[in-house]
């Protein structure tokens, strides 16, 4: 603004066709560095997925599609035999558990606080929250193999073994032996490390139902669990589902923590409490002291995920689409 | 990819050089002797003044540092082989020694109680051998009792020199290894779990129960983990000691290794600690800065001299004379000043 108005000053007697050309150098200049700013995130990415295909070349030279569906994970093998589908399973598979745990729980939290809770309760409630999101994945890691995983293995894993022992295919997906190190324990990890995404973004939109919907249906006579599913969830929808990708997308690339407590190995196993890895944690374990061709195929590996992010992502957005056709809007 | 990493390095190592004085020498590489190499640089310092600028970035950061000359040395737990050295006009010795120790956790036995052989180790990593009453594990160790407890499996899961030294062994000691599994920094394991770094296994191995694993000789000391005995070539069973380690390296036949290409494992003789490994040093014959290389030498000559006792303080074990004698003539031999 102070430019402006030098602008105007040095004019002397009003001059109105001078005053508007500094407004509109300003506006070109804004609209210039705002489009510049976005322009940039593109080009950051293209040179992200450039710089992986060139590092992946070779692998996908060497194994092609088939890199996709080939379990075996031999780096040491002559020539090297590399296969993607442990890891791709135990991405899936942990941010699947971890979403269908952090999900209900999360939004449970966010309904609580924003519903029912009483009022001197919101803020250590939501504050503890938001400093879930802070902590260091490194410490969840740690947590998570002396406190959580120890617990776990003594005592969760056994009562489950025992409980679907002899059941089918549950009995197979709950099969021991009990370990610290485990998909399940990963995925565990992983729900709480989400969960405060989930919760503060779904917190933040229901705070955005005009109250005089909500007290509409109450005035009509509806209890807290109806005002909830069918008033306040359909009206804020997108930005939920916003909050959950946020969420899926922490699960699907979370590194340290999960290489901590995932048990590393890339055999696929049917039961949810034996070793497994997943994406990023294979590139973290093996990047460091890799070359040649098992370097080209963590570059494919980070490639895949990359991926598999880009699918999710779209996938969810689809949905949306469709929800919304469905609501009419 | 490679390329982005040497620039990440280089930038590093740059950066650094610029920071310190002009006397001090650079190298990059493995690591393992980290702790051991800027103990003597402290120590070199403090008598002569010079500094030594080490970078830990691991085995194959500093072959690739070292051939690109963007440091006076080079350091690798894996040795180079002799065409290699000589493609790049290398010279490569043998620095300093460590040793790889199975270790378990089995309530009730103590430390060196129990005895591994190759065999039996290969094919409990193999999956092979489930339960610790298995009846190889029960006639090496006729007077321990053993629970019918299946073994959990502890290995590395980050790429590693130690890995590379344990699978090398293994490989050399079960036929039935090296056919379905071979050697390397990083392999396809059968079973168990893997956990980061000497210390992620020394963690695992004290939480877990009826657990083994394998881990350099100074975290087995320093966590105070049940390490165990192993039978070495000549058929002995040894204990995982300073002297035992250092007659793997004085047994191995340097003399006729081109490059020093030797890997420590399954030595002969009585009293050779079948696990020992060295890790090794990389110069150029003839570096583009002979000043640096030779004040290098310098430190190096040095370090033998006069830094056997930090290292065993560390738990590393220094070279025997008889190799530093050889290493010395390499020098005088090899490196043009």
């Amino acid at each position: 603004m102070a430019v402006q108005s030098d602008v105007i000053d040095d004019a002397g007697p009003y001059d109105r066709a001078k005053a508007l050309s500094a407004f509109k150098l300003g506006d070109v200049t804004f609209y210039w560095i705002t489009r510049l700013s976005a322009i940039s995130v593109l080009l950051i990415l293209g040179g992200i997925i450039i710089s992986l295909v060139v590092g992946a070349f070779p692998a996908m030279k060497e194994y092609g599609l088939s890199f996709l569906w080939t379990q075996r994970w031999a780096p040491s093998a002559d020539p090297p035999v590399l296969g993607a589908l442990g890891p791709i399973y135990g991405t899936l598979v942990t941010s699947f558990i971890a979403m269908a745990i952090a999900i209900p729980v999360g939004l449970g939290i966010a309904i609580f606080l924003t519903e029912l809770c009483p009022q001197w309760a919101r803020r250590p409630i939501g504050m503890a929250i938001e400093l879930l999101a802070g902590i260091p994945s490194i410490i969840y890691g740690m947590w998570g193999f002396f406190v959580l995983g120890p617990f776990l293995a003594n005592t969760f894993q056994p009562f489950m073994i025992k409980i679907f022992d002899g059941v089918p295919v549950l009995g197979a997906i709950f099969a021991g032996p009990p370990s610290y190190l485990s998909l399940f324990n990963a995925a565990l990890i992983l729900a709480i490390m989400v969960l405060p995404f989930i919760t503060s973004i779904s917190v933040d939109v229901f705070k955005t139902v005009p109250p005089v919907l909500k007290e509409a249906a109450y005035g009509v006579g509806c209890t807290t669990w109806e005002v909830v599913r069918s008033v306040v969830i359909p009206y804020t929808r997108v930005g939920v589902i916003g909050g959950v990708m946020l969420a899926l997308g922490r699960a699907l690339g979370e590194t340290m923590a999960v290489t901590f407590i995932i048990g590393n190995s890339f055999r696929i196993s049917s039961s949810i409490f034996a070793p497994g890895t997943t994406i990023s944690a294979a590139i973290a374990s093996e990047f460091a002291e890799s070359d040649g061709l098992h370097q080209s195929g963590l570059i494919l590996l980070g490639l895949l995920l990359f991926v598999l992010t880009f699918f999710v992502l779209a996938a969810a957005r689809l949905m949306l689409l469709r929800l919304e056709k469905k609501a009419g809007k | 990819m490679n390329f982005l990493k040497t620039i990440v390095a280089a930038g590093l190592v740059a950066a650094s050089t610029t920071a310190a004085f002009a006397a001090d020498i650079t190298g990059a590489g493995a690591t393992f002797p980290f702790p051991i190499y800027s103990k003597w640089a402290d120590a070199y310092k403090k008598e002569t003044g010079n500094g030594l600028n080490y970078q830990s970035i691991g085995s194959g950061g500093g072959i690739k540092q070292i051939q690109a000359k963007t440091v006076t040395f080079g350091a690798s737990d894996a040795p180079l082989k002799a065409e290699q050295l000589e493609k790049d006009g290398l010279v490569q010795w043998p620095m300093v020694m460590g040793a790889i120790v199975p270790v378990v956790n089995l309530e009730g036995v103590k430390p060196g109680e129990l005895v591994f052989d190759g065999e039996t180790l290969a094919n409990i990593y193999l999956g092979k051998i489930t339960k610790w009453d298995d009846a190889a594990i029960k006639k090496l160790n006729p007077n321990v009792k053993l629970p019918s407890d299946a073994i959990t499996v502890v290995r590395r899961s980050d790429g590693s020199g130690t890995t590379f030294n344990f699978t090398n062994y293994l490989s050399k000691a079960s036929a039935d290894w090296k056919s379905k599994i071979g050697e390397g920094t990083a392999v396809e394991w059968p079973v168990g779990v893997g956990a980061k770094g000497n210390e992620g296994v020394s963690g695992n191995i004290s939480q877990t129960k009826n657990s083994i694993g394998y881990v350099e000789y100074a975290y087995a000391k320093q966590n105070k983990l049940t390490y165990t005995g192993l039978v070495n070539k000549a058929g002995k069973p040894v204990q995982p000691t300073v002297e035992a380690f250092q007659a793997a390296a004085a047994n191995a036949d340097w003399s006729k290794a081109p490059g020093y290409y030797v890997i420590l494992t399954d030595q002969p003789g009585d009293k050779s600690w079948p696990i020992t490994a060295a890790t090794f040093i990389l110069m150029h014959k003839s570096a583009t800065d002979k000043a640096a290389s030779q004040e290098a030498i310098k430190f190096f000559r040095w370090a033998f001299k006069n830094g056997g006792k930090m290292a065993e303080e560390l738990d590393y074990i220094p070279m025997p004379d008889s190799v530093v004698q050889q290493v010395e003539k390499t020098w005088a031999a090899e490196i043009k000043s």
